[in-house]
This record gives structure tokens, sequence and C-alpha cells, in this order.
């Protein structure tokens, strides 16, 4: 992205009047209207609404009012936050016109600060999913090859962002639903500690893994964003009362001399050799920066994926319970008697993959397997938060793959969940351990597929790992590459 | 770990979870949480004999907050949104038949 279209340059201009919301919006509108043609990544859409909002902030902005620091960004956001004035579906036919009585949290933030919601974006049903083909809508399609996926289960907004249709996305993380599509669709995607942003309206996937954060070209624009979405909420007892730093003001500042930890666990089988090769070449221009490698070990790494395919489903169908077809939501049209009311809306309502989460995880807490299968994964989820705390008594942020391979093809891992689910390998330990982790991209494919790298620092080291990003990305161009019909 | 499901389970399970499930589908989820059971035994290689479980990433229990009234949601807006309402009540079938009751 030109820097005329990153977020911050955008407010710049539009608070001191050089462009207007509204112009700034309409172009967003132009341009995701083409690339949902060309990669289907949107959910909701309202182009005179959006434009009445847009014009809203140009009178904030002349009447004299403060206007807060993303004036006139546009921005797309994954529809499992809810938006009272878009439908908030998740992607789901149980949800289908749901329009919900409020705005969540990250929306109320976004809106104060002068940004312009545009578009709500395509997701992974519930967020359930890694390749955005779990959408009871359509499947997404990659920008860099649209016979390949975009990543999940945030695909719509990866792709908004990597199209170039607007600078600024935001979407959930639960075991890599930020990273992953980031990493596959050649951006750059945060998923901020647990706690560091309020939940209140995310629809619920997994509570105690689920995180928003933001998609954008370059580290600064998520830094901005950053800035603006965390905090404490009194509405999600997670949202922690921790110091807010101004995230954009701190990387100004040189990171000093990082030690970054290389995980011999992340170098082990079925870590495809360009991806290797490209995350090798980040430690080379790490150590060109100035910083130490070391070499270190997580030995629970391997078991991350059982352990959190356990408990995220086990949290999943208790969340998902609420899908009664009584309160809100589909209701099956001619239910035999009360207990057919739930029992059929939900077996129509929702889509295979939800239905398979919701079915293991009450498997995993049903009385005779609880302590065998939950309890369990919950003994070895401290396991790996330990390995962690470790790790970063020797390291300031470990650096790794984001994904195993780059983009897959469509329909290629659809028949086999269990495939699926190993293309979170290395995302899902961080929210397992509660700690900040991004994927900005390091290089590509010899097919010219994105290949991301990842991150990760302690709890509510955010600026620390924003820095290294930043310092990365000063001495890189991976991140200016846009895919060949998007570049402006 | 007890031995993976056999279709029987998954009967169980699917009525335990509300969902009416074809018997296709009983069958393909049959196979499908047998591979995927198989994969998480690996589980049982580690030895967690004392390891506290953890169920949550921060230390934070019992978070409170000033016990005030505030405004509620209303009515209105709580049933906007459901498939079936009557008389400012979201309604249901009868939940006892007329013979029954």
């Amino acid at each position: 992205m030109t820097d005329e279209q990153s977020a911050r340059q955008i407010a710049q201009d539009v608070a001191a009047r050089k462009r207007s919301a509204e112009s700034v919006v309409a172009n967003a509108l132009d341009r995701l209207h083409a690339a949902d043609n060309a990669y289907q990544l949107l959910v909701a859409l309202d182009a005179d609404g959006t434009l009445a909002r847009a014009r809203d902030v140009d009178r904030r902005i002349a009447a004299g009012q403060r206007i807060g620091p993303l004036a006139g960004v546009p921005v797309a956001i994954k529809d499992n936050i809810c938006t009272s004035f878009l439908p908030t579906t998740c992607a789901s036919r149980i949800l289908d016109g749901f329009r919900p009585p409020y705005d969540a949290h990250v929306v109320e933030k976004l809106r104060a600060a002068g940004a312009v919601i545009v578009a709500k974006t395509n997701l992974d049903e519930f967020a359930m999913g890694s390749s955005t083909e779990n959408s009871a809508l359509r499947p997404t399609r990659n920008p860099w090859d649209p016979q390949r996926v975009p990543g999940g289960s945030s695909g719509g907004s990866a792709v908004a962002v990597a199209a170039r249709a607007v600078p600024i996305a935001l979407g959930s993380d639960t075991g890599g639903s930020i990273r992953q599509p980031a990493s596959l669709c050649g951006v750059c995607g945060l998923k901020p500690t647990y706690g560091r942003v309020s939940r209140y309206g995310l629809v619920a996937f997994a509570s105690s893994l689920d995180q928003v954060g933001p998609f954008a070209t370059d580290v600064h624009d998520l830094a901005l964003v950053l800035s603006v979405i965390a905090g404490h909420d009194a509405r999600d007892s997670t949202a922690v009362d921790e110091p807010l730093p101004d995230y954009a003001a701190e990387l100004d500042r040189p990171p000093g001399k990082l030690r970054i930890g290389r995980v011999r666990e992340h170098f082990a089988e079925g870590l495809d050799p360009p991806v290797a090769a490209a995350v090798d070449a980040a430690f080379e221009t790490f150590r060109s920066l100035g910083a130490e490698i070391v070499d270190l070990s997580l030995p629970h790494a391997p078991y991350a994926v059982a352990c959190y395919y356990l408990i995220c489903t086990a949290e999943a169908s208790s969340n998902l319970a609420r899908y009664d077809g009584v309160h809100y939501g589909y209701r099956t049209p001619r239910p035999a008697d009360y207990v057919d009311v739930y029992a059929a809306s939900r077996a129509e309502g929702f889509g295979p993959e939800v239905k398979r989460r919701i079915m293991l995880g009450t498997f995993a807490l049903s009385s005779g397997y609880h302590d065998a299968y939950y309890l369990r994964a919950l003994r070895v989820r401290t396991l790996i938060k330990n390995d962690f705390l470790g790790a970063f008594r020797s390291c300031d942020l470990i650096l790794g793959p984001t994904t195993p391979t780059a983009a897959f093809r469509l329909g290629e891992k659809t028949e086999d969940p269990l495939a699926m689910y190993l293309a979170d390998i290395y995302t899902v330990s961080a929210n397992l351990a509660g700690i900040p982790a991004l994927s900005i991209p390091c290089g590509f494919t010899p097919d010219g597929l994105p290949i991301g790298m990842q991150l990760a620092g302690p709890l509510f080291a955010e600026a620390r790992l924003l820095q290294a990003a930043a310092a990365y990305q000063s001495r890189t161009t991976w991140h200016t590459r846009a895919p060949a019909s998007n570049r402006s | 770990m007890p031995a993976p499901i056999d279709e029987a389970t998954v009967r169980h399970i699917a009525h335990l979870a509300r969902l009416k499930l074809s018997d296709d589908e009983v069958h393909r989820y049959t196979q499908q949480l047998v591979a995927i059971l198989e994969y998480v035994q690996q589980l049982n290689r580690l030895n967690v004999d004392g390891v506290e479980p953890t169920a949550h990433a921060l230390p934070i229990v019992n978070v409170l907050r000033p016990d005030e009234p505030r405004e509620p949601l209303g009515a209105e807006k709580a049933l906007a949104n459901a498939p079936q309402k009557a008389a400012g009540f979201f309604a249901l079938p009868k939940v006892l038949d007329q013979e029954g009751a």
C-alpha cells in the first residue's frame, strides 16, 4: 500500500481537511465491490448508511470537534463482531439476518476514534475453521491465487486488506484465526494478549482463548489500531485494567538489543522448505539489526493442537448452547414438539464443522470422559504455558513460521478435519498461553505465494513485539507487495 | 483414556447436544471423531500427575462491579430477533400435549 493509503495518512489528511471522509469511504466501497466480485469476501455492506456515517465524521471535523486518530479511516469488520447498524451472522444459517441490539466494544472505540465501518467480512462459520470454506454463505478466495484459500477463520478481513480495499480490518483469533490468514494473504495481523482488548460484542466461540485484533499492511497501522481498541472495559470481566501504552508512539523508540528465541520444535518435520528458508532469512535480518539469536526448546509444543482442540470444542459446545431457536436466530419451520425446536433448529441451522465441534466438545465434557479428555487437556495447557514462561527467561521474543505451508488449494483439506486442524500447529500455543503474537510477511514461495512469520512475546509485551516487527519492516519490503491485480 | 467411540455413543452425544442428526451424519461423525480422538490420545504420553489445570491464561479471580441498577435492554429490543413472539413473550410449541396435561 502506498503511504497515501495507510490508515495514519488517511487520518492525518481527513483531520486536516485535505480529503473528506466521504471521498475516502466512497473509494473504499468501490474497491470492496471489485474485490468482492473477484474473491467473495463480504457478508454485508450498506453503501448508503456507510456514506452517511462518513459524512458525520466530516461534520464533526467541520464543527471543530475533537476527532480521534482514525478520522475517516475505512475499516472492515469480521462478521462475528456485533454491529447494530449492519447484520451480524457469523456466516451461519442459524444467525441469518440477525441484527444485534448493541455495538461491540471495539466497534464503539473505532467509531469514537473517527473510523468508518464499511462492511462485514466472511469467515468460517462461528470462526471455526482455517480456510473460510466453512462459511455457510460461500468460500472466500486468496487474491494471490484465487484457486487457493485465504486461510481462516478471518479470511474475509485478511483479503479486504490484502486486496488493498481497506487499510484496516478487524478479526478474531481463537487458535490463529488472525495470524494464519494474515500469513496466507501476505498482510500483517496481531493477536493481542488475552484480556488486552474487550470481547464485549464478540460472538463467543471459546471464551478462554478468543481475542479481537487488527489486520493492516504494516506494523505502524497495527499499532495505531491497537491503541484505539485496547484497554479496560467493565463489560468484559477478562478485559484487565493494565497500563495502556501509546503503541504508535512506542514504535519511534528503538527496541534495544533483543534476544530472539528460535524454537527447535518449530523446524521439525512438516515444515515446508520454502517457509523454513524464509524464516531463517528473517533470523539473519534480525541478527544484522543487532539481535542475539537464542536456541531453545518448547518441549510440549507438539501437543498443542491436541490440547487446543479438546479445550476449544468443550468451550464451544457450552457457548453455542444459546442457539436454541427460541430467543433469536433460525427456528425449524414445523417442529414436532418443543424438544424438536432445539434439536431440529440446531441441526438445520449449524453447518458440518460447527456440529462436529459441538459433538467433540460435548463428548469431552460428558460424564465418564471429562477427566480423561477435558481435564487432562487443561493440565497439558499448564505445561505449554510453563514452557513459554521458561523460554522468556532466556529470550525477549520468539520468532518462527506462522504456518507450515503457504496457502493450500480450495477443497484440499475439507474432507479431512484433522489435516485442517494441523494448519494451526504454530499458532494455537499463543492462545493456550494467553500471550500476544503477530504475523508479518517475510517472503514468497517459488509459486509466488506469500509466506508469513510469527513473533510472540510475554503477556502484555505488545509494544516490544511491534517495535521488533517495525524494525524488521524498516529493512525489508515484503509487506509492500500487493497481489498483481490490486496494485495501486 | 477410555476406548474411542461408536455410533451408539455418537447418538447419545447428539442427544445431549440437542442436535438431530441423520443416520448418514451419525455414521460420518463417528468415523471422524474416532480419528480425532485417536490423534488426541497423544496427550496420554505426558505425565500430568500433580500438574494444576489451567482454565484461563490470566490470574484473574472474582471480578466484581458495584451492584447498581442500570437501564435494561427493554422488551421490544429483546424480542426484536425472536423467531416467534406473542403478547410481549417468546412463543414456543406446548411443552405438554393436551392428553398428557
